[in-house]
C-alpha cells in the first residue's frame, strides 16, 4: 500500500515494528515502531508515558516526511 | 539408521493458543508435534523429527537476535541431519520467522534446510537464499503441502540431486542449470510463437524479472503548512466495524471522517483486525493510529493540517493484489483533496 501511494506521487512514510518486512514491501522511509499489537504504544507504562513515546515516534515519521531520501531508509532517531 | 530431524513451528500449530499467546518464547519439545505428523508419516521411518521448536509469531518479530541465538544453540547441541519450518502458508510473520531461522541455520551451522509457505508470504523474499516449497495460502493446504515438502526434504537428506524447481515443488531461487533440450531453439521459438497467434496457452522460458520499486517522492518543504493523512493495515475502525472489513483477507478497505474527533476512545474505536491480539488497540486506538498526537502537533503548528478522514483496512492475508488496489484507489482520493503527505501505520 505505501509503494501505491508513493506511486500516487505522496510522500509516505511507514510506522512498523516488523522492518524488514516493510523493506521488503517497498517502503522508501521507515520509522520502527514499538510491538506488532501497539506499534504506537505501550500497554506496561502510564498513558502520560505512552504519550510521550507516541508524540516521539510521530515526531520522527515527520521528520523523516521532511527529509530528502534517494533510497529505502529506516529513520532510527 | 534414520535421518535426524528438527521441525520448527508456531504456537498455533503447536496449539499452544492463537494471537493471544503470539508472544510466547522458544521452546523445546521432544518428538513431532502438529504439522510434523504429516512429515513424519511420509518419510516412513526414512527420517525422524527428535525435536520440536515452538515459537510465538510476535516473539520471533519483535525479538529476532534472542529467538535466534536460543534456537541456533539448541540446534547445535542437537546437530540434526536436517531442519524443516513450517509449512506458515500466508501467515505474514510465521513465515518471515520459518524462512530467517532456516536461513540463518544453513549459513551458521551448515545444516540442511526446507520451509514452505505461500508465494505472496514476505518470508518468500529469502527464496533466492533457502529451499521453499510453495504452498496454498491456507493450512487447507497441510495435505498437498506436507508430502511435497517431505520429498524434497529427504532427497536433500540424501544427497540426490535436485530437479527444477518446476518439477520439485520449491520456489524458483535464480540458479540456472544447463542441460539439452529435445527440440532446437528455432523450433521451440516458432511453436511458442503459433500458440501465441492461436491464443493457446504457452510457457516462456525465459520470464522477465520483476523488479517492482517506486522511487521515494520529494520531502515535504514546509511541514507547518501540510496536511497529513493518517492510514493504516491495523484495522482501526468506528465500533462495530460498519463497513464489515473482514478480520483477514480483506477485500474492502473503509474512509472515516475524524474532523474534530482528538482522540480515539475505547468506546468509540476498535480493531477488525484477526491477526493480531486486539486487547491493546480495542482499549486505546491511538496505539496504533495516533490521531491524539496528531492533533497536539496540528494545535501547536507542527503540521498545518490533519486530513478529515483516515483510510484504514486489515493487512492479515489480504492478497497483495487488493492492498494494491485499495491503496492506488484511496492514494488518488487524497491528492485530489489536497493532502500532501500520509503516515501508514502497521501492526
Amino acid at each position: 500500500m505505501v509503494k501505491e501511494i508513493e506511486r500516487a506521487g505522496l510522500p509516505v512514510v511507514h510506522m512498523c515494528t516488523v522492518t524488514p518486512i516493510s523493506m521488503t514491501v517497498g517502503a522508501n522511509r521507515i520509522v520502527p515502531t514499538i510491538a506488532i499489537p501497539h506499534p504506537l504504544g505501550d500497554p506496561s507504562l502510564t498513558m502520560e508515558e505512552e504519550k510521550d513515546i507516541r508524540r516521539k515516534l510521530v515526531g520522527r515519521a515527520l521528520k523523516a516526511l521532511t527529509t530528502e531520501v534517494e533510497d529505502q531508509t529506516i529513520f532510527e532517531e | 539408521m534414520s535421518f535426524k530431524v528438527i521441525h520448527y513451528i508456531n504456537q498455533f500449530f503447536a496449539q499452544v493458543g492463537g494471537e493471544e499467546m503470539a508472544h510466547i518464547a522458544p521452546e523445546l519439545r521432544e518428538g513431532k508435534v502438529g504439522p510434523g505428523m504429516a512429515l513424519a508419516a511420509a518419510w516412513k521411518g526414512e527420517a525422524e523429527i527428535v525435536k520440536t521448536i515452538v515459537c510465538g509469531d510476535s516473539y520471533f518479530a519483535e525479538n529476532e537476535k534472542e529467538a535466534k541465538a536460543i534456537i541456533l544453540e539448541w540446534v547445535k547441541t542437537e546437530a540434526p541431519d536436517f531442519f524443516i519450518a513450517g509449512p506458515a502458508f500466508n501467515a505474514g510473520r510465521y513465515g518471515y520467522a520459518c524462512a530467517t531461522i532456516a536461513k540463518a541455520v544453513q549459513e551458521e551451522l551448515g545444516i540442511k534446510v526446507l520451509t514452505g509457505m505461500y508465494e505472496e508470504n514476505p518470508g518468500a523474499d529469502l527464496k533466492n537464499s533457502i529451499y521453499i516449497v510453495a504452498t496454498a495460502n491456507n493450512a487447507a493446504g497441510m495435505r498437498t503441502a506436507a508430502p511435497v515438502m517431505a520429498k524434497l526434504a529427504l532427497k536433500l537428506m540424501k544427497n540426490e540431486p535436485i530437479g527444477a524447481s518446476i518439477e520439485e515443488g520449491y520456489m524458483n531461487m535464480g540458479v540456472r542449470v544447463n542441460f539439452f533440450e529435445k527440440e532446437r531453439g528455432a523450433k521451440r521459438a516458432v511453436d511458442m510463437l503459433l500458440k501465441k497467434l492461436a491464443d493457446e496457452p504457452f510457457v516462456t522460458e525465459y520470464p522477465m524479472p520483476s523488479f517492482d520499486r517506486v522511487p521515494p517522492n520529494k520531502a515535504l518543504k514546509d511541514l507547518s503548512k501540510a496536511t497529513i493523512a493518517l492510514c493504516t493495515s491495523g484495522g482501526i475502525v468506528p465500533k462495530g466495524n460498519p463497513d464489515h472489513i473482514e478480520s483477514s483477507s480483506a477485500s474492502r478497505y473503509g474512509e472515516y471522517n475524524i474532523a474534530g474527533v482528538t482522540d480515539l476512545t475505547a468506546d468509540a474505536y476498535e480493531t477488525a483486525h484477526g491477526g493480531y491480539d486486539p486487547v491493546y488497540a480495542n482499549a486505546d486506538a491511538d496505539r496504533v493510529l495516533p490521531v491524539d498526537i496528531m492533533r497536539e502537533f496540528e494545535a501547536k503548528g507542527v503540521i498545518g493540517k490533519l486530513h478529515d478522514y483516515f483510510y484504514t483496512t486489515v493487512g492479515n492475508g489480504t492478497a497483495v493484489a487488493n492492498a494494491k488496489k485499495f491503496a492506488a484507489e484511496y492514494a488518488q482520493t487524497l491528492k485530489n483533496a489536497g493532502v500532501d503527505a500520509v503516515i501508514m501505520t502497521s501492526t
